[in-house]
């Protein structure tokens, strides 16, 4: 699905987050999008979903308003994966990849949607887990559930909100390569907020880099991660070295400079 | 056998798997219908006075069915009036309040997302507490008659569970808004009441003092009509909505990514909840730790499912609070122990066995 974000502007009581934010996603793309804490990345992300309302702005699917689609409507276009989710009294695996159909049936899931979460479950590999509590998986596994989840909803794109910052380095590699292979298979769009500069460059098709709630730099990686574009917005000095065609990007020690206020 | 074979193999396996684990858990509620009704049947036969469980259900089968007073041989009076006028009422009351607080208690854990919620913590028993306290100490009512009292009680709970609502509506009705404006309310209403029964004279006092510890004693035959269309309406709202509360269990954002309502869902839960409490502890008074214990021992059996785990607490519910009051019945009988004070000794073990061996079901 063509994501357009167009001057975007959102604002907790007190205080601007995005100003004025543009944006094009393509169907079958990686996006992602990086930038220091309180930079707005988490904002932007639920502002495309429809869990935050902009102030002003406009966020377009495929050439229609999004302001226009309904709760369940969205459920089917878009599946989000939130940093995690704790579940009070925990559902088995099965059932909570299960509430990924629920944008589908309304009073209980057919049998059709059992076949689609049996055959998201062996893709994401998690057929043995199916029966266990959610609560008792490791982190890296509920990511992968919540992926799957996200998944059942037949989404056109996904939203990630840093799948890979509470994972190993093994785990963070197979969220990413999971993405990856998704994306291409299924032609769907993703839309994701990473930390990792490194897995940013190394998997994403375009980065965009946000910085006080504007839009710094939009490019491939590199374009975006360069030596000045992350002195400016992070402060740091970093080494950039290409290895074997990605960007291998190295902080090396903090540069003390002006914080803009606004 | 090719690889595609064993991947589709293995997908029937794990399709089989999933359909018997639901399967099991909605056994557990088909097995608990016929249990409860024959802990009815038994819970009947027990009491000061001595009935067989034959003459329990041939005196219930005479009434339903009016041909067969002919045929067969005389009941004797005596048995008819207890089984009918006494025990069944006061049993039948006991099922529906048992259903309404388990399933309630259910429901409020997940949408206040609090496993130590209970029907009772938005401060509905003491606002009826002190409703009724008004009408039996200062004889003040909104209904005249035999229902002042009941009318009264009703009132307050619904009021107090609107200013909730109002409340903390404009705060988003987030579950954290809704406990600390209930808890508020409670304390209000516990201070109310103190100062309405301050100045009230001793014996009306002692009437208000016992009629907030429940009891069934109170039941009959009109209150049960009454009772029964708001716990089976409320209940069917219940149970229509469960399969919402499995997916709010994992978060607000979530569940609005998952196309859900949640802040409607949840405000029709809250109102559904409360109007099905308000009724009961109007007609019984406060019956604690049912709608606190009655899901958690649910949920160590079959898990968090609340599609089954919303009538299986009713359910469970319905059997400690029958249970609970034969043996308030029967313990030193003839004397009558308040159901209210049975439920809280046999519920504070349960619930501390439950702590100690918690299997993940908590938290």
């Amino acid at each position: 699905m063509k994501v357009i974000v167009e001057d975007l502007y959102y604002s907790y009581p007190g205080k601007d987050v995005l100003k004025g934010v543009n944006l094009n996603l393509s169907e079958t793309e990686i996006m992602c999008i990086v930038g220091p804490n309180g930079s707005g990345k988490s904002t932007l992300v639920k502002c495309v979903e429809g869990l935050q309302k902009a102030r002003s702005g406009k966020i377009m699917f495929d050439g229609k308003d999004a302001s226009g689609f309904s709760r369940p409507e969205i459920a089917r276009l878009i599946g989000y994966v939130p940093q995690s989710s704790s579940q009070l009294f925990s559902s088995s695996v099965f059932d909570t990849v299960l509430m990924g159909r629920k944008p589908y049936y309304s009073w209980r899931c057919s049998d059709e949607d059992i076949d689609i979460v049996a055959n998201i479950l062996q893709l994401m590999e998690l057929d043995d887990l199916a029966m266990d509590d959610f609560n008792n998986l490791s982190g890296g596994q509920q990511q992968r559930v919540l992926i799957a989840r996200a998944l059942a909803q037949m989404p056109k794109l996904l939203l990630l909100d840093e799948p890979t910052s509470a994972l190993d380095i093994s785990h963070q590699l197979e969220v990413m390569e999971i993405i990856y292979d998704l994306v291409h298979s299924r032609q769907i769009g993703v839309m994701m907020v990473i930390h990792d500069l490194n897995l940013a460059s190394r998997y994403a098709d375009s980065i965009v880099m946000l910085y006080e709630g504007r839009v710094f730099a939009d490019g491939c990686a590199r374009d975006t991660l360069t030596k000045s574009n992350i002195e400016e917005v992070y402060g740091v000095e970093a080494s950039i070295h290409d290895l074997e065609g990605t960007l291998s990007v190295t902080p090396v020690r903090r540069v003390k400079k002006e914080w803009r206020r606004n | 056998m090719s690889n595609v074979d064993a991947l589709r193999n293995q997908n029937l396996h794990l399709k089989e798997m999933y359909k018997r684990h639901r399967f099991k858990k909605k056994l557990f509620v088909i097995v608990l219908i016929p249990a409860v009704i024959s802990l009815i049947g038994s819970a009947i036969a027990f009491g000061s006075a001595d009935i067989s469980f034959v003459d329990v259900y041939l005196t219930i089968f005479r009434k339903l069915i009016p041909g067969l007073n002919s045929l067969s041989m005389e009941s004797p009076g005596h048995t008819h009036i207890i089984i009918w006028k006494l025990r069944l009422p006061r049993i039948l009351m006991g099922l529906l309040a048992g259903i309404a607080l388990g399933s309630t208690g259910a429901v409020m854990q997940v949408v206040l997302r609090n496993p130590l919620a209970d029907p009772y913590m938005l401060g509905i028993a003491s606002a009826a507490g002190f409703g009724a306290s008004l009408a039996i100490v200062l004889g003040v009512g909104v209904f005249a008659g035999s229902y002042l009292i009941i009318g009264n009680a009703f009132l307050f709970s619904l009021i107090s569970s609107a200013l909730i609502l109002a409340l903390s509506g404009r705060k988003g009705a987030s579950p954290e808004s809704m406990i600390l404006t209930g808890l508020a309310l409670l304390f209000f209403f516990q201070a109310m009441t103190t100062m309405v029964q301050y100045f009230g004279d001793s014996e009306a006092v002692k009437a208000a003092v016992f009629w907030t510890v429940g009891d069934l004693g109170k039941s009959d035959w009109n209150k049960l009509g009454m009772t029964l269309p708001l716990v089976v309406i409320g209940e069917a709202i219940l149970i229509w909505k469960s399969g919402e509360l499995n997916i709010m269990n994992t978060g607000d954002a979530s569940a609005k990514s998952l196309g859900i309502n949640v802040q409607g869902t949840r405000i029709l839960m809250m109102v559904v909840c409360s109007i099905m409490v308000a009724g009961v502890v109007s007609f019984t008074g406060t019956i604690g730790f049912i709608g606190l214990v009655a899901p958690h021992l649910v949920r160590m059996i079959i898990g968090a499912d609340n599609r089954i785990l919303v009538p299986a607490s009713g359910l469970v519910g319905a059997v400690l609070l029958v249970l609970a009051d034969t043996i308030a019945r029967t313990i030193i009988s003839p004397v009558i122990l308040p159901v209210g004070a049975v439920t809280a000794f046999l519920g504070v073990p349960l619930f501390i066995y439950l702590i100690i061996k918690k299997k993940g079901g908590f938290a």
